[in-house]
């Protein structure tokens, strides 16, 4: 499936793209599985994705767990915790 | 009940946004507001200037289902949070919080809720500019905390 991914703040400087539109294997269907997949890129990818990385994602614009199911079309955001206010 | 949300450039006047909310609501008894300014001084280091990004969309939705969640826990009569991205400037002010209700304990309840919440669920980073060069602010752990006082 077809989605688009974005990047904010330091991951965005750290990855150097601030959104990409990818065509996913079949077998990645989840937030986590996403994130996994990107590490597997290497480099920069494999380093700021790293498990043990403090990371939040989002689906659609909203806040999403590792489990969280991806659909065809989707938004995936990624970024590091938020500190607003 | 109204939610009023904006994500902005420019400052806003804390006076006229209250006159407002009191304006043609003679229920309305209290009014509660925070407003968050940018420090000159963050972790030992001195902060020039300030830059937010956030997440347009999700940065208004996410706070929409904040002040939502205090409706349904207050009596309220309106919320409105005004919050400002770009580079800001020690002394500028950051974001505005106010309630509005008949009585001051759910205005002021809803206020913290609402603030708690923004600071940890909210998509917005803060970059900063300092003496030793930029950096980007880290999450705090106090500020995890301070969603712990509202849990059931």
């Amino acid at each position: 499936m077809r989605v688009t991914l974005l990047y904010f703040a330091s991951l965005r400087e750290t990855l150097g793209v601030d959104r990409e539109t990818v065509d996913l294997p079949d077998d990645v269907t989840t937030a986590g599985g996403v994130r996994a997949w990107l590490r597997g890129r290497g480099g920069a990818w494999a380093a700021a994705l790293a498990e043990g990385r403090n990371v939040r994602a989002a689906i659609d614009q909203r806040m999403a767990g590792p489990t969280t199911s991806v659909a065809d079309g989707a938004e995936i955001a990624f970024f590091p915790p938020v500190t607003g206010g | 009940m109204g939610i009023s949300v904006r994500v902005q450039n420019e400052d806003f006047d804390v006076g006229a946004e209250l006159a407002r909310l009191r304006r043609g609501h003679p229920e309305v008894g209290a009014i509660a507001s925070f407003i968050g300014v940018v420090r000159d001084l963050d972790d030992d280091a001195s902060v020039a200037a300030l830059t937010l990004e956030h997440y347009p969309g999700m940065t208004e939705k996410s706070i929409e289902a904040i002040c939502a969640d205090a409706a349904a826990r207050w009596s309220l009569v309106d919320t409105l949070v005004i919050h400002r991205v770009g580079t800001l400037a020690p002394t500028d002010q950051i974001v505005l919080v106010a309630t509005t209700s008949s009585h001051r304990g759910d205005a002021l309840a809803a206020c913290a809720f609402v603030m708690d919440y923004l600071k940890t669920q909210a998509p917005f980073w803060k970059k900063e500019a300092t003496s030793q060069g930029e950096r980007w602010v880290e999450a705090r752990a106090s500020d995890d905390e301070a969603l712990m006082r509202w849990t059931v």
